[in-house]
């Protein structure tokens, strides 16, 4: 009958009787001893996460309802929102950004989840296929990206996708100089680089699944789509609905694929996204504290998106 | 390749083996392993051989498969151009100090969230892991003006490579992975170093870490492949030439650079990271899913 400490170890074998108050005195300098020898080692991450993390997160929040000009700050109120809202290229870069999410959440969401089914049947050239699918995540999207620009969404007829578009009689598309094209291509290139990372994660999910309920369903008389539909999706459900998540967010941050695919804003702003909106005002216009503003916004719209994602997962339940 | 043979997934491996299944299973494993290859390593291919082709070979409709006149000189001309070995090496210095950055002070922190388990550790911990929320491009404002005038001392990091590694530092996923790991490691281990008089450093160092060797890999490749994959902070904290990272590099030179030699500088880029992806892969895979994402 041990006293358990608040940190749950035994405190010796003093038992329930009380303490003389020498002893208790001791037993508070120890403790005293442990937290500061805890917080020795804890200082370093400490600062760091204080310094680049906890004090940006509450300094934008400052900014964006402040203007510095000339070296002097005052507070502005709602001006860098009012300012930063009617910037012409706002809501095209709200448009294309959640364009691009949508497209992203068909093509990168539904293909990396379709893929680990079908690799998971395989029951050879297993590591061969991993391997492959996770080449493309481990170079740098710098790389990358300067091979789609310049080689595969060549407009000319020379380039990699419209060859293949020509060889099959298809009509050809000028990419990235087409308006229309703009997003679905960066969609394209963003997934070839990324998918990797959902499918293996997806893998691993699915060899969790216990094979006895592919076996009863299959005695029931369930095919393959049914299965798919009744055992795999509901068996990973959680992971599913997770990584939508993290995509939604992670894509609602596109940047360098407009930046180095479409030079930034791309034909007639169909390129612009919010990020880049951002690192335009504050790098381009010297605006910084409405670039801060943008970022507030950006982060209501995520909170927004997260708040939605919490209700429905917790209802399901 | 056949260790989980024995498990059943959604078609059992009986159908497979058996007339109709056995013929549908290997065209399409036929099929997957063509298409695959021409995906995932096609473009890859493409890109190598492209900055091998001469300018106007590049131009040229319909595009060759194989060279007809293969070149180096796009190669050579991006190593000397661009400074290539001068931008490697900065991300190299960059990655390397990362690392040891983030193994000293997010491993002790973790074991002393972990075991040390301070007064107010788990307001700490809430505190950085709250930080995985806030995506990164919200930060990236205010986060570049504390980082040209730090508070309190009023300095600039501009430039200086405690501009990556500082920050890098602050990564809540590695001290949740540490964490995690640490708090598998039983208690009576640790109470039996205590026993024997051990210092808590002494413990992290003796037995803690030669226990942890997987996470600590783990984390190391993460950490490595975030300096070499990323972008836009290295652009912005560190904008001179003789600091400036190697994606940034080419970005910075891809303006007035015939397309050939930036490919070619792109494709010289990427070798180091597959490399190090093709030794490391198995600790790579598995450490994806390390973050307790299953089912």
């Amino acid at each position: 009958m041990a006293t358990i400490t608040a940190h749950g170890k035994p405190a010796g074998v003093s038992g329930p009787r009380p303490e003389p108050p020498a002893r208790r005195q001791s037993r508070r300098r120890r403790q005293l001893q442990n937290n500061l020898t805890g917080y020795a080692f804890l200082i370093g991450a400490v600062v760091c996460f204080a310094v680049f993390s906890w004090y940006p997160m509450v300094r934008g929040i400052i900014m964006s309802f402040q203007r510095t000009r000339r070296g002097e700050t005052t507070w502005v109120g709602w001006d860098n929102y009012e300012r930063i809202i009617n910037d012409p290229s706002f809501w095209t870069a709200w448009k294309n950004t959640f364009y691009f999410t949508a497209l992203a959440l068909i093509l990168g969401y539904a293909v990396p989840f379709f893929v680990a089914i079908l690799l998971n049947e395989f029951r050879h050239a297993k590591g061969y296929l991993r391997i492959l699918v996770y080449l493309p995540v481990m170079l740098p999207p710098a790389s990358a990206l300067f091979l789609f620009k310049y080689y595969a969404y060549d407009p000319s007829d020379a380039g990699l996708f419209n060859a293949i578009l020509n060889f099959f009689h298809l009509p050809t598309s000028d990419w990235m100089q087409s308006t229309t094209m703009t997003m679905p291509a960066m969609v394209i290139a963003s997934t070839w680089m990324n998918m990797g990372a959902a499918v293996l994660i997806y893998l691993a999910a699915l060899q969790n699944i216990p094979g006895e309920l592919y076996e009863a369903a299959e005695i029931d008389g369930a095919g393959i789509w049914r299965r798919i539909w009744n055992v795999t999706i509901p068996q990973t459900k959680l992971i599913l609905s997770l990584m939508a998540m993290l995509q939604i967010v992670a894509t609602m941050q596109l940047f360098i694929e407009p930046l180095i695919l479409a030079n930034g804003a791309g034909t007639q702003d169909s390129a612009t996204s919010v990020a880049y909106l951002i690192y335009q005002h504050g790098f381009f216009q010297n605006d910084l504290n409405g670039a801060a503003a943008l970022g507030v916004i950006m982060l209501i719209v995520l909170a927004g998106f997260s708040f939605v994602y919490v209700r429905l997962t917790s209802r399901q339940d | 390749m056949a260790a989980d043979s024995g498990t059943r997934t959604l078609i059992s491996s009986a159908q497979m083996r058996r007339g109709r299944g056995k013929y549908i299973y290997w065209t399409l494993l036929t099929l997957v392993i063509v298409i695959f290859t021409l995906v995932f390593i096609g473009p890859l291919y493409w890109m190598v051989t492209g900055a091998l082709k001469s300018g106007q070979e590049i131009a040229q409709t319909p595009p060759t498969l194989w060279p007809q006149d293969p070149r180096l000189s796009n190669y050579t001309d991006a190593w000397s151009q661009l400074d290539l070995a001068k931008l490697l090496f900065n991300t190299f210095y960059y990655a390397a100090g990362a690392l040891i950055f983030q193994l000293v002070l997010d491993t002790t922190a973790a074991y002393a969230l972990s075991k040390l388990r301070p007064a107010f550790g788990n307001v700490i911990l809430g505190l950085m892991l709250a930080t995985l929320m806030i995506p990164a491009m919200v930060l990236i404002i205010p986060q570049y003006v504390t980082v040209i005038d730090l508070p309190i001392l009023h300095i600039s990091l501009l430039d200086s490579p405690l501009a990556l590694w500082l920050p890098a530092v602050a990564n809540a996923f590695n001290i949740f992975l540490l964490k995690r790991f640490f708090d598998s490691i039983p208690e009576e281990i640790m109470s039996a170093a205590v026993m024997d008089g051990a210092t808590p450093l002494r413990t992290l160092w003796s037995i803690i870490l030669p226990m942890s060797r997987p996470i600590l890999g783990v984390v190391s490749i993460f950490a490595v492949t975030a300096v070499w994959k990323d972008f836009l902070w290295p652009k912005l904290v560190m904008p001179s030439p003789e600091t400036r990272t190697v994606s940034v590099g080419i970005y910075a030179f891809s303006g007035g650079t015939p397309m050939n030699v930036v490919v070619a500088a792109a494709v010289i880029a990427a070798i180091p990271t597959i490399i190090f992806f093709l030794i490391f892969q198995k600790s790579i895979m598995s450490g994806l899913t390390a973050g307790g994402l299953k089912g």
